[in-house]
């Protein structure tokens, strides 16, 4: 993809960051020495995302090569290397969904066609509407309850086809599910309760 | 130092050294295409895989430290499997366009693929196709045939200063490019034309030009700055097609200026390619050599002696001056100097025009500073070696000049020449530096010479290098860096005014007044050349640049690569450059036509080809017959202490690319000026 197909199409004239950006910026550089503050760069690009509406404009990029002291092709580097960085307007709703080998074997496949029969948008399109844009990305790291679907921040898991199409409804509507497994289990449990260590419950539960 | 085993074969390599580096040391070649030995490692293209006994896996031998004991296996059946499949893998998406591609015949991928390639390709599926960036008018891309080895990019990064080229994207969707697709802001930019392993980034002047194995390959030294870099001249039926660096630790390592490699269009247009006489109505017309140069002899006598005068230019060998310089003994005229854009330089002194610390002692300098002269584009290449010392060992450099990127960071101390005073006294903080240094550097540029108070700043700089002890025994820090080829030679050769002669300044000033009946520039352009609208103008060259407009005569010469010739260095190194092609027309070579004219005017000069006019040069400077060798120059008193100007100073030159006649009768070079104003101007707008 040469650069002009990567980055949006209309650019804003400039960029700054906001107060509270700021604060947390000041708190970030703090981690690192002085010399090395180029390590800053990532959280740097996730505070310009996060502050202009899920994506990253070049004057962004320059504005943190400028004040991390790098070259703006590194920054550019970095942000084109992850697919976190949305160098293109997205939607209300960013669908990051794990097509990776535990997720395809888990159904990821029937996720994706919902999608397409609800949205009629493929990875790395934006539904007609504009609330929804969706990418098929690599291993989310959440294999034990594939399918994944990352909403913006949130994971929603173990889904198939009818509960994904209640999750974009709920999107929709503007009221989210629950974050976390639709089939309501608990972080990796077994979908029958604890299988084992059953005693320790309790006392599990009190920490 | 680790001792290890390679092939049953015991080597002993430096610390720090790779698997790889011992494997050549033993004898081995490890094929290679991210390894470069001047960048630093990265390890990508997995070509030099080599076994590692108890490793469980081939390691890539670029990137592993080598340590005692290890016993190294380069010849295994698992080494040459692994490397076939890593050739398999990077020929998936690799175009088979050789025979279209400027690379062939000189491709590490072709090459490698003959040692490690499968005879026909496993996949069926399209490869992918990359859309071509865009680079300047220097670099050609094919992006669809890069394999990602990034030399490019560390070079950029790393040598030319200039990080502007990185790889976005990631898998198979990465490329090459430069943010925002800009020309690539630097004057050692084509250098990654070489370092290209395959053919994404081929020379665009060169496109579809010729093929290596046509070329007539001739190995000679670059006259476009006074580094002298070692150059290869690749040239077909007589012409010059391509310039290429050739290796050469002391002064160029293994690049070359984009001037060096470029500025050779320019050999092919607006050449002197015969005698030309302006007749009665003030038209120049053509000649025979025989009318010329009874022309130039009449001229000779009417002027005579004390009415003659010569300047030469800044691309000559050292022959050429010698044999003008004997010329000019035999006529008796004073009148002459090398120096036309009037640099106050000390002939008498040697220690006082030479770059003492050499090329190669930059890299050890502990303090650096630079007045009147920009090295980013004066030379390109030392600037890089200034760059990499500072990148290394974090030295200190201080820049008194017009402000400008050098591409690396310094304590820039104004356009003020006063501050000398103060360092020269002690009471600044950089004189403090300096002194505290093992091995400071005072790097004096033509900014600075060529002013009117030259000779005081000379002065000021010796005091500067006295005061803190830059000269010793071992060391010699005191550094004139000049812009031009010729100019060390020509000091040696002592291309001077000698008793009551007038120098480039007078010579003007006496053409205008009349007082200087003829002038002959030797290749001189440089100089104002409407004082001489007067005097009677001979101008022996290979183009028509400013001189021969003014000239009353017209000798055609040689260009650099149109003749053996000595050169000087900076640093006062003797090279020999070597014909490529033979000048164009009538054209012949400068010492003929000196001795040709000595002949009719019945001085005849003691020497009948260039073997004799060599051997009498060296015997009047026996140092110019030491080659690739410095002679020691020493410390004496030079300049002087009058009152320095309350003017600023500026740099050598103010601009990189069309600095000389070849470089200005260079279409490539125009290109180049023009797509760097254009970058200029667009960031000026932003």
């Amino acid at each position: 993809m040469s650069i002009d197909k990567l980055i949006a199409e209309n650019q804003p004239d400039s960029f700054a960051f906001t107060k509270e950006s700021e604060a947390q910026i000041k708190v970030i550089l703090a981690k690192y020495p002085k010399d090395r503050k180029a390590s800053a760069v990532m959280p740097l690009l996730d505070l310009a995302q996060r502050q202009h509406e899920n994506w990253i404009p070049m004057k962004a990029i320059e504005e943190i090569a400028n004040r991390l002291d790098m070259a703006e092709i590194r920054v550019l580097e970095v942000a084109s290397f992850y697919t976190m960085y949305n160098l293109k307007p997205v939607g209300k709703y960013f669908l990051q969904a794990c097509t990776t080998t535990p997720c395809m074997l888990r159904g990821s496949d029937d996720m994706m066609r919902c999608i397409k029969d609800r949205l009629n948008i493929s990875s790395g399109e934006t539904s007609e509407c504009g609330t929804f844009s969706l990418l098929e990305v690599e291993c989310l790291g959440a294999c034990v309850n594939a399918p994944i679907l990352q909403v913006n921040d949130d994971f929603y898991e173990d889904l198939d086809y009818q509960t994904t199409g209640a999750l974009l409804d709920s999107l929709e509507a503007g009221t989210p599910l629950p974050v976390g497994s639709v089939k309501g289990r608990q972080g990796s449990e077994s979908e029958q309760g604890a299988t084992s260590l059953t005693a320790l419950k309790s006392s599990a539960q009190e920490v | 130092m680790p001792k290890l085993t390679v092939n049953g074969i015991e080597v002993e390599v430096e610390n720090g050294a790779s698997v790889l580096q011992a494997c050549e040391e033993a004898g081995f070649e490890i094929p290679r295409f991210c390894y470069h030995e001047r960048l630093s490692i990265a390890g990508n293209c997995r070509m030099c895989l080599v076994d590692m006994e108890r490793a469980p896996k081939p390691i890539a031998s670029c990137a592993m430290p080598a340590a005692d004991g290890m016993v190294i296996d380069t010849q295994s059946e698992r080494v040459k499997k692994a490397r076939e499949g890593v050739m398999e893998f990077l020929l998936v998406n690799h175009p088979l366009d050789c025979p279209i591609c400027d690379q062939g015949g000189e491709c590490d991928l072709q090459d490698q693929a003959m040692g490690y390639g499968e005879d026909s390709s496993r996949y069926v599926e399209n490869k992918r196709a990359v859309d071509e960036k865009h680079m300047g008018p220097l670099i050609k891309t094919v992006m669809t045939r890069c394999i990602h080895c990034t030399r490019c990019v560390r070079f950029a990064t790393e040598v030319a200063g200039v990080p502007e080229l990185g790889a976005i994207g990631r898998g198979e969707n990465m490329e090459i490019t430069t943010y925002l697709e800009k020309t690539l802001a630097s004057e050692l930019s084509a250098n990654v034309i070489d370092l290209c392993p395959v053919g994404a980034l081929t020379s665009r002047p060169y496109a579809f030009v010729a093929r290596p194995w046509e070329l007539n390959k001739v190995e000679s030294i670059d006259v476009m700055d006074a580094q002298g870099a070692n150059i290869r001249v690749d040239a077909r039926g007589g012409q010059v097609m391509r310039v290429m660096p050739r290796l050469n630790e002391q002064v160029n390592e293994e690049w070359i200026s984009d001037k060096a490699r470029y500025a050779i269009d320019g050999l092919r247009r607006q050449r002197l390619d015969t005698p030309y006489i302006r007749d009665k109505s003030g038209r120049l017309q053509k000649a025979s050599w025989d009318d010329a140069l009874a022309a130039v002899g009449a001229a000779l006598k009417k002027a005579k002696a004390k009415g003659t005068a010569a300047i030469i230019g800044d691309q000559l060998d050292g022959e050429a001056i010698f044999a003008m310089k004997s010329l000019m003994d035999k006529i008796g005229s004073p009148h002459r100097d090398c120096r036309q854009d009037g640099a106050k330089l000390n002939p008498k002194v040697r220690a006082s025009y030479l770059f003492n610390s050499t090329i190669e002692g930059a890299d050890e300098a502990d303090a650096i500073l630079i007045i009147g002269s920009n090295p980013r584009i004066e030379a390109p290449v030392m600037n890089a070696r200034i760059r990499r010392n500072h990148l290394m060992n974090k030295v200190a450099i201080a820049h008194i000049g017009s402000q400008a990127d050098l591409t690396y960071p310094v304590k820039y101390l104004g356009d003020d020449i006063a501050v000398l005073e103060e360092i020269a006294a002690g009471t600044h903080a950089f004189a403090k530096t300096l002194a505290k240094a093992k091995k400071p550097m005072i790097i004096l540029g033509n900014g600075a010479l060529t002013r009117k108070d030259g000779a005081a700043i000379l002065g000021r700089a010796k005091t500067i290098a006295d005061n803190t002890k830059m000269v010793t025994a071992e060391w010699n820090g005191f550094n004139v860096l000049h812009t031009a080829a010729s100019r060390v030679a020509a000091m040696d050769l002592g291309f001077v005014p000698g008793k009551d002669g007038l120098d480039t300044q007078g010579i003007l000033k006496g053409a205008n007044d009349g007082t200087i009946k003829l002038v002959w520039l030797l290749g001189a352009d440089e100089v104002d050349m409407s004082a001489l609208e007067k005097a009677f103008v001979i101008y022996q060259g290979h183009h028509g640049d400013k001189g021969a407009g003014v000239a009353d005569i017209i000798l055609p010469g040689a260009a650099y690569t149109e003749k053996d010739g000595t050169f000087v260095n900076f640093e006062g190194r003797v090279q020999r450059g070597a014909r490529a092609a033979f000048p164009p027309g009538e054209a012949k070579d400068d010492w003929a036509i000196i001795r040709a004219v000595s002949a009719v005017i019945n001085k005849t000069l003691p020497f009948d080809n260039a073997a004799d006019c060599h051997a009498a040069m060296v015997e009047a400077v026996p140092h110019l017959g030491a080659l690739d060798e410095i002679a020691p120059a020493k410390w004496a008193k030079f300049g002087t202490s009058t009152k320095l100007l309350a003017e600023p100073v500026g740099a050598g030159l103010d601009q990189f690319y069309m600095t000389c006649p070849i470089s200005r009768a260079s279409e490539t070079m125009a290109d180049c000026l023009r797509a760097s104003k254009a970058d200029a101007n667009l960031m000026a707008a932003e």
